[in-house]
């Protein structure tokens, strides 16, 4: 199970990485192999605010569907389009070419109160 | 929560296990739409070992089955396996199962792992005492390897002829170097092969042996999941989804194993049913564009009135396309009517469509 260190997590599993002013946001391998094979990616709030832990789209696998919820406030600014043809690169490289979102956070401090990879690690039992 | 005999050998293939009728189950190896290619096109391997193994054996055995299935076993002759189910009183269904007739007066029932002891009470409260019942659910194996290979792949483990098998037929034989392997020319998936039945000793020799006659033709283990794509493919019911102690045959589109040359529970209402018609029945759809319906979610008509629920529902690997079953309202149920299904706050359009799914 690849959890990097750099990145930050939720309970949730999300992952959050934050660069120059905008994050971008995915689901953790854990939860990528939870799910099963993804077959498509639906993005609900694109262009708009979200608040922390609210839901901003939805992960549908062949055997079941999930909420995804945000790490902490933002505007989404971006969704990954090549999901659109290929959902399957968030199993394939859930932290790479499987990105969900590009965000602007109102308060990057926010990302102060979410997990370590360690903390992560913990919640998901490793 | 009971382990697989097998269960190491999955793990180290990497399998997600996940809990099943009792059992810690692989429902995925490399990926569901992985596995479901594999079967559809070449050959995979399943351990069903969860499923149930009575033997009925004795002076009475095939009277106490045809007393409580609905299909015909005296039609049965050795080496022949039937498609029966149980139906209780209520007009609703106990069980389906296959019906094995092992030799004349003994017979093997293969029933759902959920259903193991409730089919067992079920069936010994109704045996008057002459029949022997056995469970040999725990010391058996179960393994189908399905795909349109099977035959030629797993000719080289045993003597007999499997492509001159015929579907729905089993015979008692040495496979793998093994004595008195069931091989049965039967599965749930629709894509052809065999199902295996061995003794819990023997079950890691025969899963090493097919693994190795499967490399050719680059066999994968196959889990729960893809089970269940390929199954709804071929519009195959699955019990506690598409059929449960409350629905009939009749409305469950099994008609054709509901034989009333004879009586059992609920044999007079389902009578009824036939002749006077149903008013609901299980039929396919499938969504046009994109969504993804779950089992649970509603069906309404063009007009917005609510006519049906979902009882399974996944994408189609083969199809690339969302398909299900739901149990509609009859005044919908025609092959082609345009339906809707609510999927979370949206009414997604979907038709109605003849089963199986895939041909």
């Amino acid at each position: 199970m690849n959890i990097p260190d750099n990145l930050k997590y939720t309970n949730d599993h999300e992952w959050i990485s934050f660069e120059n002013g905008e994050a971008t946001i995915g689901i953790t391998d854990f939860a990528q192999r939870e799910l099963g094979d993804i077959v498509y990616i639906d993005i609900t709030a694109l262009g708009q605010e979200v608040g922390k832990d609210e839901v901003f789209g939805s992960v549908e696998a062949v055997k079941t569907v999930s909420d995804l919820f945000m790490p902490v406030t933002a505007s989404i600014s971006e969704m990954n389009a090549a999901l659109e043809s290929a959902p399957d690169l968030v199993n394939s490289d859930p932290y790479g070419q499987g990105w969900i979102i590009k965000a602007k956070l109102n308060d990057p401090s926010q990302l102060d109160q979410l997990l370590s990879a360690d903390e992560y690690k913990a919640v998901i039992g490793l | 929560m009971k382990e697989l005999v097998l269960n190491e050998i999955h793990i180290a293939l990497g399998a997600k296990m996940s809990p099943f009728a009792g059992y810690s189950m692989p429902v995925m190896y490399s990926g569901i739409m992985e596995e479901h290619h594999a079967v559809r096109n070449s050959l995979g391997i399943f351990d069903v070992s969860h499923m149930g193994e009575f033997i009925l054996e004795g002076e009475g055995s095939l009277e106490l089955i045809q007393r409580l299935t609905t299909n015909d076993a005296s039609v049965l002759t050795p080496g022949d396996v039937q498609y029966s189910c149980m139906t209780n009183e209520k007009g609703g269904i106990v069980d389906d199962l296959l019906v094995y007739c092992l030799e004349a007066g003994k017979y093997m029932l293969v029933v759902n792992a959920s259903n193991i002891e409730k089919d067992w009470n079920w069936i010994s409260e109704r045996n008057a005492g002459s029949v022997k019942m056995t469970n040999i659910s725990d010391s058996t194996v179960l393994l189908a390897v399905q795909g349109p290979v099977a035959a030629t792949a797993l000719q080289s483990l045993t003597p007999v002829p499997l492509a001159q098998m015929k579907y729905y037929t089993f015979t008692k034989g040495q496979f793998a170097g093994i004595d008195d392997v069931i091989i049965s020319a039967t599965g749930y998936t629709g894509a052809g092969g065999f199902e295996l039945y061995c003794k819990n000793e023997d079950a890691e020799r025969l899963w090493q042996a097919v693994m190795e006659a499967g490399k050719p033709y680059e066999i994968k283990a196959a889990g729960l999941g893809a089970r269940d794509t390929l199954r709804l493919e071929m519009g195959y019911c699955l019990y506690g989804n598409d059929i449960n102690d409350e629905t009939s045959p009749i409305e469950a589109g099994l008609g054709w194993i509901t034989k009333f040359s004879k009586e059992f529970p609920g044999s007079d209402h389902f009578k009824e049913q036939k002749k006077n018609g149903i008013e609901k029945k299980l039929c396919g759809f499938e969504i046009v564009g994109k969504g993804f319906p779950r089992r649970g979610y509603k069906v309404l008509d063009e007009h917005f009135n609510e006519v049906g629920v979902v009882t399974s529902a996944s994408i189609s690997p083969s199809l690339d396309k969302s398909i299900g079953l739901a149990y509609l309202n009859k005044s919908v149920s025609a092959k082609g009517t345009p339906i809707k299904v609510v999927v979370r706050d949206k009414a997604l359009d979907a038709t109605v469509c003849s089963l199986p799914f895939t041909k």
